[in-house]
């Protein structure tokens, strides 16, 4: 990683990444000089650890959103490369295009071969607009469709990716019916008969990550986020503008946490301290050995316990009066 | 050759008569005003533009049923509030008042019953309930409407007419599109008929989720159907909408509606489909 953009700061992150600068002028400057600064290096490597417990322990709904949207947060593409021995891209949808927001392909993890399916976000401008910020068009569901159906053929358990701020709302993604493909692979993908595991490793914007999110097991990172509108979305709807979406996260409880007290979620894969982006390979291993452990747990269940399984685990959610 | 026997009703001009206010309506897309009786009788749509009214579940049930079939099933279930959600109002609050205003219970009402002697399991959408927002409530009572639908072996209607998903229950709403849509294929798989309605508006989660997932799909004309709303559209690409952008007319020509039937003709037509799935060769 070059180190310039190492720099990019939440705010609340802000006050370490100012101290740990300083350490490390105060280390260059001890150096260079030969000034003798050690006692005074141990004690803000000190005050940096506890700053960073204080920060992290306590982190609020929209800190989490946040840092779920960090720019510097693995994605991905980024996942695939640490966890995967093998990798093959497929494209297209074999009827419009291949959207570049979704990838999909042939993946092998350790004695695991699957098929991964997942939304890709840029990390430059150039490669944000490539991938279309991770919002996916009507043949990007269509292709992860076609793919995760050559999965249930060739008996290949499905991992999907999640990591979209939302599915594409544009003019053409309209005419060539977003709702529909969305709603197609809900129905399809809860029918296929081999495992599918969910893991919202970022971003889980409402139908946008229900296209690929439909499965026997949903695993949500730390801080990841996962609702039916973005709080931004939420604030200008209901707040009537967007500056209110730390509320609006509260108040939707957007959180990993929260997803798994509904009873939506079953698993919360830890993240280093600080965020994913903090120690790439520590949450990507971890994302690695939750899936490998669940993957290994639904391969012994036969297919047809395993779909009805699934259409059942999805008509417990929920909560209501009668 | 009776399937090209349509009823229609003999179209009266309305009388312009000084009526005192409430009598008369105005026509929300051609400005027509309209005698209130004559309106009704004409099942809510203009008589000089054909401008179809938005009109609610009880309406469509008299509408589409056979005289006294329906009957409802799951009439008092609730929402419960889990995320004990606020914003200017708490949700259980707004709940409440929604509840006495509109004397409904929830934004979607299912039921039994026959329509053209056909009998069918039917979810209806109702827009006056909190926008016809779908919560934990609608996706439960329409899940346990397809369950019912598989185990009498009776083909299944849905009737939308919803904004899509409800804020205030955040992603149990969101979890409602898979519940349902994993029913469906459910409901797919032991080849019961399922026909979707789209009324004004169908949009977002609802749309994105059983609205779309049809056997046969069927539009009053009109109306408004799409994913995300226009005024998210228009602001994303920062440009105007053309014109019959996300209607009935343009979703069809964009291949995703079977039919756009009049709301003159809705039950016959309807009647004739389920007699054609009915049909043993
Ligand atoms: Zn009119």
């Amino acid at each position: 990683m070059p180190s310039k953009p190492q720099k990019i700061a939440l705010d609340f992150e802000k006050p370490i990444i100012d101290l740990e600068d300083k350490i490390k002028e105060m280390k260059e400057f001890a150096q260079s000089t030969g000034v003798e600064l050690t006692d005074d290096i141990k004690r803000l490597e000190k005050k940096s650890k506890q700053l960073r417990k204080e920060i992290f322990s306590n982190l609020n709904r929209w800190q989490r959103y946040q840092l779920a949207k960090h720019p510097l947060r693995p994605y991905m593409l980024d996942y695939v490369e640490g966890m995967c021995s093998y990798f093959e891209e497929l494209h297209g949808d074999r009827y419009f295009a291949d959207d570049k927001a979704i990838v999909s392909g042939f993946a092998q993890i350790d004695d695991i071969s699957l098929v991964i399916v997942g939304q890709q976000k840029g990390r430059d401008t150039k490669q944000k607009l490539f991938r279309n910020f991770g919002m996916s068009n009507p043949e990007g569901y269509r292709k992860a469709l076609r793919v995760m159906e050559m999965a249930a053929k060739f008996n290949k358990p499905i991992v999907t990716l999640i990591d979209t701020p939302g599915a594409y709302p544009g003019l053409g993604a309209e005419e060539r019916g977003q709702a529909q493909a969305i709603a197609y692979n809900m129905f399809k993908m809860s029918h296929l008969p081999v495992p599918i595991i969910n893991v919202v490793i970022g971003e889980g914007a409402s139908g946008g990550a229900l296209g690929i999110g439909v499965g026997d097991r949903i695993l949500m990172m730390e801080n990841s986020w996962y609702s039916v509108i973005s709080p931004e979305g939420c604030a200008a709807i209901l707040w009537r503008d967007a500056v209110h979406a730390p509320k609006a996260a509260e108040a939707m409880k957007v959180t990993a946490i929260d997803a798994k007290e509904l009873g939506v979620v079953d698993e919360i894969i830890p993240e280093p301290q600080g965020g994913a982006h903090l120690a790439k390979e520590v949450a990507i291993s971890n994302v690695k050995k939750a899936i490998l452990r669940n993957i290994k747990e639904l391969m012994k269940i036969p297919a047809d316990e395993l779909i009805d399984q699934r259409v059942e685990k999805y008509s417990k959610m929920g909560f209501w009066k009668e | 050759m009776d399937w090209f026997k349509r009823k229609k009703e003999a179209l009266k001009p309305a009388e312009k008569k000084d009526i005192p206010d409430g009598l008369w309506v105005k026509c929300e897309s051609c400005g027509e005003v309209i005698y209130k009786k004559e309106l009704e009788k004409r099942m809510y749509v203009c008589p000089k533009c054909d401008y179809h009214f938005r009109i609610g579940s009880a309406d469509y049930i008299s509408i589409l049923f056979d005289d006294d079939s329906f009957e409802e099933f799951n009439q008092g279930m609730q929402a419960v509030d889990p995320l004990h959600f606020k914003d200017s109002k708490k949700y259980s609050e707004k709940y409440k008042a929604t509840v006495k205003k509109t004397k409904m219970n929830e934004a979607v009402v299912t039921g039994t019953g026959t329509i053209e002697s056909h009998p069918v399991v039917m979810a209806l959408m109702d827009f006056k309930f909190l926008g016809g927002s779908m919560g934990s409530v609608v996706g439960e009572k329409i899940s346990r409407a397809i369950d019912k639908a598989i185990e009498t072996n009776t083909p299944m209607i849905i009737l939308s007419s919803s904004g899509g998903a409800r804020m205030h229950e955040g992603i149990l709403s969101l979890m409602q599109m898979a519940k349902t849509s994993a029913k469906l294929a459910r409901l797919a798989n032991k080849k019961i008929p399922y026909i979707s309605i789209l009324t004004n508006p169908t949009t977002g989660g609802t749309t994105a989720s059983y609205a779309m997932l049809g056997d046969v799909q069927i539009a009053e004309p009109g109306a408004l159907i799409g994913f995300a709303g226009p005024r998210v559209i228009k602001q994303t690409i920062g440009q105007d909408l053309p014109p019959g952008f996300q209607r009935s007319e343009f979703v069809q020509e964009h291949g995703f509606l079977d039919l756009i039937v009049h709301r003159h003709e809705l039950k016959q037509r309807i009647g004739k489909l389920l007699e054609f799935f009915a049909h043993k060769n």
